[in-house]
C-alpha cells in the first residue's frame, strides 16, 4: 500500500504523552517497540527507559484521549492483520486451512508437510482494578513431517494506559508417536518461551489469575521468564466431532515449581458433508464448539484451589481461498479469572510452502 | 569386514524404501477397510463435491490433475485406480502414510473422505 496505509508507523503508534521514548521497530504488529534515542536521550533498550519512566498521572481529558488512541492503536493492529490476511487470501498459490477453533487447546492433528501456517491471535481482557489489554501473536506453523510440527511465536501485547510491547518468543514441536489413527492420538508437545509481561494467554496454568494481569508493564517486565512447557495431547475425531484434551506442565527455569494446566476442547462442522457448487458461507466452512481451560496448581499445591477457569464457545469459518477466522467469548468461571476474554484470529495456509521458496529461488538462477 | 554388510545395509534400506514407495500401504489395510463399500458411490453430486474438495485439500501435492507432484504420486495410477478399492483409499484417508508424508485426513468428517474418494475414482488412468 502506498505511504499513509493503514499499516504506516504513524497511524499503528500515533504519538503517545505517555511512550514519547517508545516508537516502533515493526509494522502490522503493534508489537515490537524500539527506544528513540533522540527524545528520550541516551537509553540503548527499551527495558530502562520503561523502567525509568513512571506511569504519569493525567486527567480524566488525557486519559480518555489515551484511551481512544490506545483503542485506536489496537484497532490499526488489527486492521493491518486483517489487511495482511485479505491480500494473501487473493493469492493464487493457496491451501485451505483446516482448523479447530480452539485457541488454547491443541488438537492431534498435524500441520500437512511442506505447508506453512501463518496465524495472528489477539485475546482481549479488563481484569477488575486493571487497565483493558490486548495480547497477541504472530504463529508461523510448519509441517516438517507427516508426523512432527514445528511452531514459532512473536508475542506482544498492548495495555491501555501503560504501553505497548514486545513481551517475548516461543517456539514449540509437537510429534505424533503412533503413525495410524486410533480412537484417541497421543501427540507429545515441547515448548520453550522467553516472555515477559505477556498477556496472550496461551495457556493458564499453577495459580495464574487476574491479579497477574493488573501489574503496569514496566514492573512486569522486571520478572522474565524462561519457561519449558510439556503437553500430553490427546485426541479423537469421531462422526465430525473433534474431542481434545491437553495436560500442561510448565517450569520455570529460574527454579520455580513445575506448574499444571489443562485445556478440553469439543467442535463439529455445522454440514459434514460438502456442497457440490463452489461456496463461501455455506454451513460445511463453520466449524462451532466449546473450550474450557484453567490452572491446576504447582507441585506443592495441586488441584483448582486459587487457580483460574474459562469456558466459552468457538467459531471458526474458513474461506475457500485459505484464510480461515476464528472468533470466542470465554467466561472466566470463578473470581479468581478474568470475567471475559474475547479471543479473535486469523489464519491462512500456504501450500507446499519451502517447495515453492526453492522452486522459485531455482528459477531465479536460471535467469 | 564392515563393508560388504554396509552395502548390503544400504542396499536392503534402499529396497526397502522402494517398496514403501510402491504402495505398501495396500498390504496394511485390514480386510474389514478393504471391503468397505463407498455410500456415495453413483453419485454425480459427491463427484462434484469431491473435486471441490480435491482443488482445496489434496491439489497442493497431487497437482490440480492428480498427475503428482515432486514426491507426491499420481492418482491416476493402476494403482490407485485400479488395484486400491474404495475401502482402501478411506483407509489411507483416515490414516495418512505419515512416514512418507501423506498426513492424516481424520479431521475431515467421513462423508467428505467419501465425497473425494468419489472423484478420484471418477478419474479414471
Amino acid at each position: 500500500m502506498p505511504g499513509g496505509s493503514l499499516c504506516s508507523p504513524a497511524s499503528v503508534f500515533p504519538d503517545s504523552p505517555l511512550l514519547t521514548s517508545v516508537r516502533p521497530r515493526k509494522l502490522c504488529g503493534a508489537d515490537i517497540t524500539s527506544t528513540s534515542r533522540a527524545r528520550v536521550g541516551a537509553p540503548t533498550s527499551l527495558e530502562p527507559s520503561i523502567l525509568a519512566s513512571p506511569r504519569p498521572v493525567l486527567s480524566t481529558d488525557g486519559n480518555r484521549k489515551w484511551s481512544k488512541r490506545v483503542l485506536s492503536t489496537t484497532l490499526s493492529g488489527l486492521q493491518c492483520a486483517l489487511w495482511v490476511a485479505v491480500t494473501l487470501a487473493a493469492s493464487p498459490s493457496t491451501s485451505v486451512a483446516q482448523e479447530w477453533p480452539y485457541f488454547v487447546t491443541y488438537s492431534h492433528d498435524m500441520e500437512e508437510p511442506g505447508n506453512l501456517e501463518i496465524a495472528f491471535l489477539s485475546a482481549t481482557g479488563k481484569p477488575l482494578g486493571g487497565n483493558r489489554f490486548v495480547g497477541s501473536t504472530l504463529e508461523f506453523e510448519y509441517g516438517v513431517k507427516g508426523w512432527w510440527t514445528s511452531e514459532f511465536y512473536l508475542d506482544g501485547q498492548s495495555t491501555f494506559h501503560d504501553s505497548t510491547i514486545f513481551t517475548g518468543y516461543r517456539w514449540e514441536n509437537r510429534l505424533r508417536p503412533l503413525l495410524r489413527e486410533h480412537w484417541i492420538n497421543p501427540v507429545l508437545y515441547t515448548e520453550f518461551a522467553n516472555i515477559s509481561a505477556d498477556k496472550a494467554l496461551r495457556e493458564v496454568v499453577g495459580h495464574d489469575g487476574k491479579a497477574d494481569l493488573t501489574n503496569p508493564n514496566g514492573e512486569a517486565r522486571q520478572e522474565k521468564e524462561r519457561e519449558i512447557e510439556l503437553r500430553l495431547i490427546l485426541g479423537s475425531n469421531v462422526g465430525g466431532w473433534n474431542i481434545s484434551e491437553n495436560f500442561i506442565a510448565e517450569k520455570n527455569l529460574a527454579n520455580n515449581p513445575w506448574e499444571f494446566g489443562y485445556a478440553l476442547g469439543l467442535s463439529r462442522p455445522l454440514r459434514l458433508m460438502a456442497s457440490p457448487r463452489p461456496c463461501g458461507f455455506c454451513r460445511e466452512r463453520f466449524v462451532a464448539g466449546v473450550e474450557m481451560y484453567g490452572g491446576l496448581g504447582d507441585r506443592y499445591r495441586f488441584g483448582t484451589r486459587l487457580t483460574s477457569h474459562y469456558l466459552g464457545p468457538t467459531l471458526n469459518w474458513k474461506s475457500p481461498n485459505g484464510l480461515a477466522l476464528s472468533l470466542s467469548p470465554q467466561f472466566g468461571l470463578n473470581s479468581y479469572s478474568l470475567p471475559l476474554i474475547y479471543r479473535f484470529g486469523v489464519s491462512y495456509e500456504i501450500g507446499q510452502a519451502l517447495g515453492r521458496a526453492v522452486s522459485a529461488f531455482r528459477r531465479g538462477g536460471t535467469r | 569386514m564392515i563393508r560388504p554388510r554396509l552395502i548390503l545395509l544400504v542396499f536392503a534400506s534402499a529396497i526397502g524404501l522402494l517398496a514403501a514407495a510402491n504402495g505398501t500401504w495396500l498390504k496394511e489395510v485390514p480386510a474389514r477397510e478393504h471391503a468397505r463399500p463407498n455410500p456415495l458411490r453413483g453419485q454425480p453430486d459427491a463427484v462434484a463435491a469431491g473435486g471441490r474438495l480435491y482443488a482445496e485439500h489434496c491439489a497442493k501435492c497431487h497437482g490440480k490433475n492428480a498427475q503428482g507432484l515432486g514426491k507426491a504420486p499420481s492418482l491416476r495410477s493402476l494403482r490407485v485406480q485400479q488395484q486400491a478399492t474404495e475401502g482402501d483409499l478411506h483407509w489411507l484417508l483416515v490414516n495418512g502414510n505419515l512416514r512418507r508424508g501423506m498426513p492424516s485426513w481424520s479431521k475431515l468428517p467421513d462423508p467428505e473422505r467419501w465425497q473425494i474418494i468419489s472423484y478420484l475414482k471418477s478419474l479414471g488412468p
